[in-house]
Order: structure tokens, then C-alpha cells, then sequence
């Protein structure tokens, strides 16, 4: 028995709908195809339900929904809309277990993460946005004595969301609080791995916003998530995902002249500065955890802080500690509290991250601890598990340069700041880092030396909001979880007013 | 030693590509980076993404029953920490995969690396790849 009841047990805090359509305009909506996909858990490797198989015409219903609600919807006060983020977020307070076990249900994850991380940030993100577009002000600037810039804040109207699989609620409130809060409307696509948890939560909260402000339209990328994002209806495109795809955004974009945020992956250094292992004591131990947290969602982050870098000095004592601190890890059912690492997520993701463990294998990296499929027997042998896995190898190998998306951090050793530097910025990728040091001097100047939108300071995997989160280099364009993110959904309105009675005398 | 192949496919992937012809039309790859479907290679219709001067061609994969070859094309910064790895485009059960073709029939391409043998490298390593530069 497990401390959560599974979805379909009786008595579990999860009853899903048995097939579930689109999210149109404040209904469920049949797709135009009639067609529908099943939905496995990678808990078990099973079905458990089936989900809308979305195309071009179910994305012009929620693009039209979408558009009949944006006029009202854009002119609702900052005030009014901050009232409704409030109330969805006392709401799914009210509701954080259902929704934590749904999450986990769908994505693998361990119950402990989707219910004291993933759900209360998303609750919070919420209550920030609500906060931000309240304190939000124009600007009147007084250009001359009788000449003044007014300049106001407005929505783009509607805009087209498409949210991974890893987060699959908070990913998405990361996208929906900011684009609603500053008065627009929505369309979202869910990953096709994850279509249900964004639906679930919506079933909780629909009747707090009018219809048609949020449309979800579920399906595979290439016949819903491109009609969405190529469509000329959106006047803005967000999107976290991998490269290629990240270009092709872009490029429909630019067929259409939208603006486009990016969140496409990294390959995050962790750096550990000799000074750390000077003491045993809470701050080592700290930083031990900080090195661990690659296994954190089973790696499946972004910000996976995937290379270790550790200074040669305490390099073996280092290690002997954090493989320690590795093998302590508790692999099991994602719905036990105890359960550190659940599931990852599908099994093109399994066979992706044993892929990396062949290459890493072949190109001469030494695995120190892992490196295996992990079979957790019962009903979860048909669930996609891998072992949290260390290698020890150098940057220029693959598993260095790759996203893996899997529990698996490539260690290496460095000489002093210049080569951790050197090391650290030799990667196509500058989404987040890691540095440990307790020379505030050396934690400072490597934070500010590393190309990277967030570099995490005696810290690491900390998503709070108010601090901006969003890469350098080809981990993307634009920044989320800050107030600036409303500069990424408004337009502005500049008026240019004369007070002067008088001509110019030009003409 | 005849020029060595930097990239090739198994016989399943062969198999799906001659299925993806007939559905969609030619056929191209580029191998994307990062993040969660990342790492993969991307399957579309043949232009649909447009390559540049960043971009290197590593493969044009002949398969008897289309017409023409499917291009394999892969950024140039990435391509230089690949180009040691000879890969293999291989496909197996998955869902989704960006806007890539195959998700569609409940399959997934996937990248299966080796390293190149010495005689392969050593020609290998003193071939320009081409760039998608006009």
C-alpha cells in the first residue's frame, strides 16, 4: 500500500474522466477527427486514459474562443484579474494533494516533489503575478514643459503557449500566470507525454475564469503544436523544449512577425571549490546534497546540474562522500513519501537516457556508481526506472556536452579558477550553474565568470519567483519567474502629447 | 578505404521512413540539442526547416524504395563535439518528439553513437562537411 492510492483505486484523492477532449472556451469540446490517443503512466507502463488527438481545425476552435474572449478579458482592471490568480491559488491550495498525485501520476515523479515543490511554487507563481500586475504602473515622463510621454501597458490579446513534459503544472503556470495577469488570452498545448495534468487542474478551477481566456488543445506536436504556433491568430509564441524545434518556432515566427520566448535546455556545470570540504559540517553536507540533486524530477530538469567540476585537491575525498550520498538514494513507488527518485517519464526517454549510457560507456567514461535500467519489480517492472548513475570522464565527451534528461552527472576534476571557468562556459548551453565556495570573493567572481541565466550560489534547483530564470547561448531568449516576464505578454502604448496652444511654424 | 559513412539507419527506421514518405512526402532530419525531447533527431518534411551557414550536412541516407536521400543535418557547433561519433539512427515505441514526423504512428527516432574506429577517423577528420549556407 502506498501513502497516495493510486488514480483508479479506490479511495484515491484522483478520479480521472475515462477520455478527455479539448479545453474550448470553457467546455469540453470533441476533436474534429474523432480521434483520441491513449495516455500511459510511466509509473507502470500503463493506460489510463485517453486524450483528444488535436489538428489545425481544433486549434482554429480554440484560437476563435480565444479571440472572442480577449476584448472583455483585456479590458478587466489589473485588479479584477489579480483577484481571480488569488482565488486559483487558494484553490489549489485547497486541493494540492489531488493535484500533486495527478502530476505524479502522469509525469513519475516522486509524490514528495509534485506536493511540497511543484505545486506550491505553481500555487505561489499565481499569488506573485497577482502581486506584480497590482504594483504595475505606466510612466509619464515630462519631456519638455509642455510635451509628455505617456506610456501604458496593454495585452497582446492571444497568445499560443506549448508546455513540456517534466513540469507539466508548473511549466505551464510558469507560462499562463504572467500571460494572464497582464489581460491576455490563451491557447496551450500540453506535451503529448504529459496532456492531462494541465486538465485536471483546470477541471478544479474553471468556473474562476471566464470562458475562452484559457483553451487547451491536446495532441502531437507536429498536428497541433505546429498549426499553433505557425498560426498568423497568436501575437506571441512561447515555448520550452529542445533546439531544433526551438528554431522552427522561431522560424514561423518570423513568417509572422510575433515575438518568441525560448527555454531550450542546458547542460549546467556544478562547480565545487577546494574550500568546501574545509570543515565537516553543515555547510559540507549542504553542498554533498547540492551535488546530488542531479537526481532531483530523475533529472529531467532543464538545469540538471549534470557536470560536476570539482577541484583536484578534495577530488577523492569529494567523491567517496557524494557517491555515498548517491547510493543513499531511494528509487520506489513515485506515490510513497519516502520514494526520492520515481519514474522517468516515457519510454523514448528510458531508451534515450540508456543511449547516453552506451555512448558514455564506449567513449571511455568510468561509471562510478548506476549505469543501469532499474527493475523495481511488482506492477513497477513495467515502469521506465534508471538508476541514479556518476561518471567520471572530460568535457570533450558527449555525456559533458549532452542534455541526457536522465539521473546521470559527468564528473571531472579542475586546477584552480581559470580551468573551472574554461571548463564550466565549454558547452553550447548557458541555462544554470552551480558554484560552492565558502570565499564569497571566488563564489561571487565565478558567478559573474559563468555564461549562464542563473547561476545558483551555495545553492541549487531553488525555483522561488522574483528571480528570473532564463538562458544564455542556445538555452533560449527571454527570462521567466520575474515581473519582467510581463514585458514578455504586454505591448506599449506610447501617447506623445503637446500641452502647447501654439503651431510649430513649420507650415 | 572508401569514404566512411557518418551516419547510417537500422532497418526499423528504414522501414518508418518509407512509411513517413508515403504519408507526408520527402523526408529530412536535423539532430536537435537540450532539453526534453532534445538530443533527437528531428524528422520533417523535407525544407520545412530551413538550414543555414550554422548548420552541417553529416549524411544524405540512401534507401532503395524512395527516390531520393534523406538529408541529415545537425548545427555546426554541436556537430564539433560529435564528429568523433559515427551514429545511427535507430527508432523505438515513444510519443512525441517536437514537431517530428513519426510521433504519429506511436514511434520515436532515436541516436545510437560509436566511436570511429582509427582507419575511419583518420580519413575522416581531413573531410570539410558541407554547411547549408546559400
Amino acid at each position: 500500500m502506498t501513502d497516495f492510492i493510486a488514480p483508479g483505486q479506490p479511495g484515491s484523492k484522483v478520479v480521472y474522466q475515462s477520455r478527455y477532449d479539448h479545453w474550448i472556451n470553457g467546455q469540453y469540446v470533441a476533436p474534429d477527427s474523432g480521434q483520441y490517443f491513449e495516455n500511459i503512466t510511466p509509473v507502470t507502463g500503463k493506460v489510463f486514459c485517453e486524450v483528444a488527438r488535436g489538428n489545425a481545425k481544433d486549434i482554429d476552435k480554440a484560437l476563435d474562443a480565444a479571440h472572442a474572449a480577449a476584448p472583455a478579458w483585456g479590458k478587466t482592471s489589473g485588479t479584477e484579474r489579480a483577484i481571480i490568480l488569488n482565488k486559483i491559488a487558494d484553490r489549489m491550495e485547497a486541493n494540492v494533494e489531488a493535484i500533486a498525485v495527478a502530476e505524479t501520476w502522469e509525469n513519475g515523479k516522486p509524490i514528495r516533489e509534485a506536493l511540497y515543490v511543484d505545486i506550491p511554487l505553481a500555487i505561489d507563481h499565481f499569488r506573485y503575478f497577482a502581486a506584480a500586475i497590482r504594483a504595475q504602473e505606466g510612466s509619464a515622463g515630462e519631456l519638455d514643459h509642455d510635451t509628455v510621454a505617456y506610456h501604458f501597458h496593454e495585452p497582446l490579446g492571444v497568445v499560443g503557449q506549448i508546455i513540456p513534459w517534466n513540469f507539466p503544472i508548473l511549466m505551464a503556470v510558469w507560462k499562463l500566470a504572467p500571460a494572464l495577469a497582464a489581460g491576455n488570452c490563451v491557447v496551450l498545448k500540453p506535451a503529448e507525454q504529459t496532456p492531462v495534468s494541465i486538465l485536471f487542474l483546470m477541471d478544479i478551477i474553471k468556473d474562476l475564469l471566464p470562458d475562452g481566456v484559457v483553451n487547451i488543445v491536446n495532441g502531437f506536436g507536429v498536428e497541433a503544436g505546429k498549426p499553433l504556433a505557425s498560426s498568423p491568430r497568436i501575437a506571441k509564441i512561447a515555448f520550452t523544449g529542445e533546439t531544433s524545434t526551438g528554431r522552427l518556432i522561431m522560424q514561423y515566427a518570423s513568417e509572422n512577425i510575433i515575438p518568441v520566448t525560448l527555454e531550450l535546455g542546458g547542460k549546467s556545470p556544478n562547480i565545487f571549490f577546494n574550500d568546501v570540504a574545509a570543515e565537516n559540517d553543515a555547510f559540507y553536507d549542504k553542498a554533498l546534497e547540492g551535488f546530488t540533486m542531479f537526481a532531483v524530477n530523475q533529472g529531467e530538469v532543464c538545469t540538471c546540474p549534470s557536470r560536476g567540476l570539482i577541484e583536484a585537491k578534495i577530488y577523492d575525498k569529494f567523491m567517496v562522500d557524494v557517491t555515498g550520498r548517491t547510493n543513499a538514494i531511494k528509487m520506489g513507488h513515485p506515490l510513497d513519501l519516502s520514494t526520492m527518485m520515481g519514474a522517468q517519464a516515457s519510454n523514448d526517454q528510458l531508451e534515450k537516457i540508456l543511449s547516453y549510457l552506451d555512448i558514455g560507456r564506449k567513449e571511455g567514461a568510468k561509471v562510478i556508481t548506476g549505469g543501469e535500467r532499474a527493475d523495481l519489480g511488482g506492477e513497477l517492472s513495467g515502469g521506465y526506472y534508471v538508476m541514479p548513475t556518476i561518471f567520471e570522464g572530460n568535457n570533450k565527451m558527449r555525456i559533458f556536452q549532452e542534455e541526457i534528461f536522465g539521473p546521470v552527472v559527468s564528473v571531472t576534476k579542475f586546477d584552480g579558477f581559470d580551468q573551472a571557468m574554461e571548463i564550466a562556459n565549454d558547452t553550447l548551453y548557458g541555462l544554470g550553474a552551480g558554484v560552492w565556495s565558502r570565499d564569497i570573493n571566488t563564489a561571487y567572481r565565478a558567478g559573474r565568470e559563468i555564461k549562464a541565466g542563473r547561476v545558483w550560489t551555495n545553492c541549487y534547483h531553488a525555483y522561488p519567483a522574483g528571480a528570473a530564470f532564463g538562458g544564455y547561448k542556445s538555452s533560449g531568449i527571454g527570462r521567466e519567474n520575474h515581473k519582467m516576464m510581463l514585458d514578455h505578454y504586454q505591448q506599449t502604448k506610447n501617447l506623445l502629447v503637446s500641452y502647447s496652444p501654439n503651431k510649430l511654424g513649420f507650415f | 578505404m572508401a569514404l566512411p559513412s557518418r551516419v547510417d539507419l537500422t532497418p526499423a527506421a528504414a522501414e518508418l521512413l518509407v512509411k513517413l514518405t508515403k504519408i507526408n512526402g520527402p523526408l529530412m532530419f536535423h539532430q536537435s540539442g537540450g532539453c526534453c525531447d532534445g538530443s533527437s533527431p528531428m524528422c520533417y518534411l523535407k525544407g520545412e526547416f530551413r538550414v543555414g551557414g550554422s548548420d552541417v550536412l553529416i549524411g544524405e541516407l540512401e534507401i532503395p524504395d524512395l527516390a531520393e536521400a534523406i538529408q541529415v543535418w545537425m548545427s555546426a557547433e554541436q556537430f564539433e563535439y560529435w564528429k568523433h561519433t559515427h551514429l545511427t539512427i535507430d527508432v523505438v515505441i515513444g510519443r512525441g518528439g517536437g514537431f517530428s514526423l513519426e510521433s504519429t504512428e506511436g514511434k520515436r527516432f532515436l541516436i545510437r553513437s560509436r566511436l570511429f574506429s582509427n582507419e575511419e577517423w583518420e580519413i575522416l577528420r581531413h573531410v570539410q562537411v558541407a554547411t547549408g549556407a546559400y
